[in-house]
């Protein structure tokens, strides 16, 4: 299994029609991602570039294409309320890509979505969410796949599947970061540790799975074998997750935090990496970490070789 | 985005919060006037603050209070002809183009009260407490059981019943209890309405008791905002605050073409695609001895225009002896980045070590340009991986020194 999606989900784009939902929607399509249509108010009866539907609203879609899962590049000022109405039509894995949502709208977002306990969202300012697929043919980015799902930006072809993993050995990944997720799968397939499913949890201040719940999914999930988890500088998030790993998780976690050398108070990129207190430092959350029984790398380039010790591979 | 105190008394005025009388002013004669305004007005002191950012005014001599309008005038004189060195700005200090002038009053207790984003509960909350007009970094140090802490509700914002738990805990008596909760309740709506991200009063104060105020008054003495930059798009009249004298240069340039750029006081310059990577890089530069001179983050959609312009401001500091470039390709195409580091060299001119890691999107034509330009550009090094990128770039600096 996996968690969240599979090859068998059915995704839809809301914001199918601007030149990042096309171009995002046309790369999970060449994944194998079943792609079912999208979603641009106005433009409903259309279809686009690759003769998937577009629908008005996100009840329309998912009424006529049987979707249980999106993908959101809707500009900003607009994404919160598209996040609601992928809810309110049923749909159960949300992924906001969108950067630069107001923090005001997503406390709004996030107290409404308790509303809907069947619908998980993932981000925003995130990567998105992949089940890695076996590969067909091919290699390295020319490479093709099959029965995966890839829902968000990043590289398909990095990826590597359990059963296409030398060591039969796979992970969940779990990240605040987009690039640095891309860097620690690639790591990990470089050492023939596959991935059962990897999540961009984003990088913003409030959003919406966090590490907590996703390691309680593969904890549970009987082809995970560890986790990566990758944090960053400010918030708690990270000692939170580290406090339920130590009660609760039964695989191993490996760990890497970025931002030991950011200077106190300035924001590095994301709206959520700015150290306020000293409980924010990444030196802080190492330690509660290592305390907690994680197998914490200092060094970002160590992230695979740290997996692949504590997994004994 | 921050904003200055004279900006942020304003917006407690405008919102109905108690703030003493008090002007900003440009020039030393409007200095003057306005000490007139107020000594006239019954004042016998008034405080005289520069308006910047940076903190550490109190021992730099930039806060004063005086009680005659000669000793506002010298006050002005000296703030607005003096630069301003604190340890937050740097030996060259900051030239003072502003003050406030406010009625000084008398304190017979200070408080704190401050709203901040609450990521772990996923709103805003309210911290108070008793022990104000000091850091209050330092009473959570050393007294955390004196700061009490009330989360708002996402959708409601703060309840009236809150306001006067908090007032209450903080011993507020008589008629001050209602003038707290009145300042309590009015500050939660002004952040939510403005889209604040801090909001903070320090010190909130009493003033001693009268005859005709036997509980004496609360109001609000400074004030520090900071604003969601994400909400500026809706807060016309916040985002009309800002000002760019207040930003490191670089930075502001940076922004301009969607970089995310902080400066850092090490030697060795950073170009990477989205932020968890940068600051990873930047983490594995130290830890192979080497010192960050930036954070970069050119993001995932930058033209090959933007990144080019991250080149040039990364080289324009005289301190980078050596650059690493270290990309993920995901949206961002490795082939754009390779174009743009041709283009630089031609442009700019790589005089000090490159060090070039691509991975990810296109990067099977982009090794390709970098090979065919590699007689273009002598300084420039590939390397496998990201290891071996902070090996390689930290050895050639080192030579360097």
């Amino acid at each position: 299994m996996a968690i969240l999606i599979d090859g068998k989900t059915k995704v839809i784009c809301q914001g199918i029609t601007g030149s990042a939902g096309a171009t995002h929607t046309k790369g999970c399509l060449g994944y194998g991602t079943q792609m079912a249509g999208g979603v641009t108010p106005g433009k409903g009866g259309q279809s686009d570039d690759n003769g998937l539907p577009i629908f008005n609203t996100v009840a329309d879609a998912v009424d006529k294409t049987g979707a249980i899962a999106t993908m959101i590049f809707v500009p900003p000022p607009f994404a919160g309320d598209a996040i609601l109405e992928a809810a309110a039509a049923g749909i159960e894995v949300i992924c906001a890509i969108t950067e630069g949502i107001a923090t005001q709208d997503m406390i709004r977002v996030k107290a409404v979505l308790n509303e809907y306990p069947n619908s998980h969202l993932i981000g925003p300012n995130c990567p998105g969410v992949i089940t890695p697929g076996r590969k067909v043919s091919g290699e390295g980015a020319t490479a093709t796949f099959e029965n995966g799902c890839k829902i968000g930006i990043m590289p398909g072809y990095i990826h590597l599947a359990k059963e296409d993993a030398s060591t039969g050995k796979a992970v969940g990944i779990i990240s605040r970061s987009g690039t640095l997720t891309y860097e620690a799968v690639w790591q990990c397939s470089e050492l023939g540790i596959g991935q059962t499913t990897c999540v961009g949890i984003g990088g913003d201040p409030v959003k919406g799975l966090n590490f907590i719940e996703l390691l309680d999914m593969f904890n549970k999930d009987d082809e995970t074998d560890g986790v990566v988890m990758i944090g960053e500088i400010g918030g708690s998030d990270e000692t939170d997750a580290a406090r339920w790993i130590k009660e609760n998780m039964t695989k191993p976690v490996a760990a890497f935090i970025a931002g030991k050398t950011a200077p106190k108070g300035k924001r590095m990129g994301h709206a959520g990496a700015i150290i306020g207190g000293k409980d924010d430092t990444a030196q802080a959350k190492i330690e509660v970490l290592q305390s907690c029984g994680i197998h914490v790398t200092e060094s970002p380039a160590d992230i695979g070789s740290t997996m692949a010790a504590a997994l004994g591979v | 985005m921050k904003i200055h105190e004279y900006q942020a008394r304003d917006l407690l005025a405008d919102a109905g919060i108690p703030v003493p009388s008090g002007k900003m002013v440009q020039t030393i004669e409007e200095a003057e006037q306005q000490a007139k305004v107020l000594f006239d007005a019954g004042n016998t002191k008034i405080v005289i603050k520069a308006q910047v950012h940076a903190g550490g005014r109190g021992k730099a001599g930039f806060v004063k209070l005086v009680s005659s309008v000669d000793e506002a005038r010298e006050a002005a004189k000296f703030m607005l002809t003096n630069r301003m060195v604190s340890p937050q700005t740097g030996e060259d200090g900051l030239e003072v183009k502003r003050l406030l002038l406010a009625a000084g009053v008398e304190i017979e207790k200070e408080y704190y009260l401050a709203i901040t984003v609450d990521r772990t509960n996923n709103t805003s909350t309210m911290i108070a407490s008793a022990e104000g007009g000091v850091e209050i970094e330092a009473v959570a140090e050393s007294n955390p059981d004196a700061i009490h802490k009330t989360p708002m509700h996402p959708l409601l914002g703060l309840e009236p019943y809150q306001a006067r738990q908090l007032a209450f805990k903080l011993g507020f008596v008589g008629k001050q209890v209602g003038q707290a909760v009145n300042i309590m309740m009015r500050l939660a709506k002004l952040f939510i309405s403005s889209d604040a991200s801090l909001a903070e009063i320090n010190p909130l104060i009493v003033t001693p008791p009268t005859d005709e105020h036997p509980n004496g008054l609360v109001l609000a003495i400074d004030a520090k905002f900071s604003f969601d930059d994400n909400a500026m798009f809706r807060q016309k009249h916040i985002a009309d605050m800002f000002d760019p004298a207040e930003e490191n240069p670089a930075e502001m340039r940076a922004n301009k073409f969607d970089l995310s750029y902080v400066a850092l006081d090490g030697n060795i310059g950073c170009l990477v695609n989205g932020a968890g990577l940068a600051m990873s890089t930047m983490d594995i530069v130290k830890l192979h001895g080497g010192e960050p001179a930036n954070f970069l983050d050119v993001g995932g959609s930058a033209t090959e225009e933007a990144v080019t312009e991250a080149f040039r401001i990364i080289l324009s500091d005289k301190r980078v002896q050596g650059v690493l470039v270290n990309i993920f390709g995901g949206i961002m195409e490795c082939d754009k980045i390779a174009r743009a580091i041709v283009a630089s060299a031609k442009e700019v001119g790589f005089e000090v070590p490159l060090v070039v890691r691509l991975e990810g999107t296109n990067v099977a034509a982009a090794r390709k340009i970098l090979e065919a330009a590699r007689s273009e550009i002598p300084s420039m090094t590939t390397a496998t991986d990201l290891a071996d990128a902070a090996k390689k770039v930290c050895a050639a600096v080192t030579v360097a020194v």
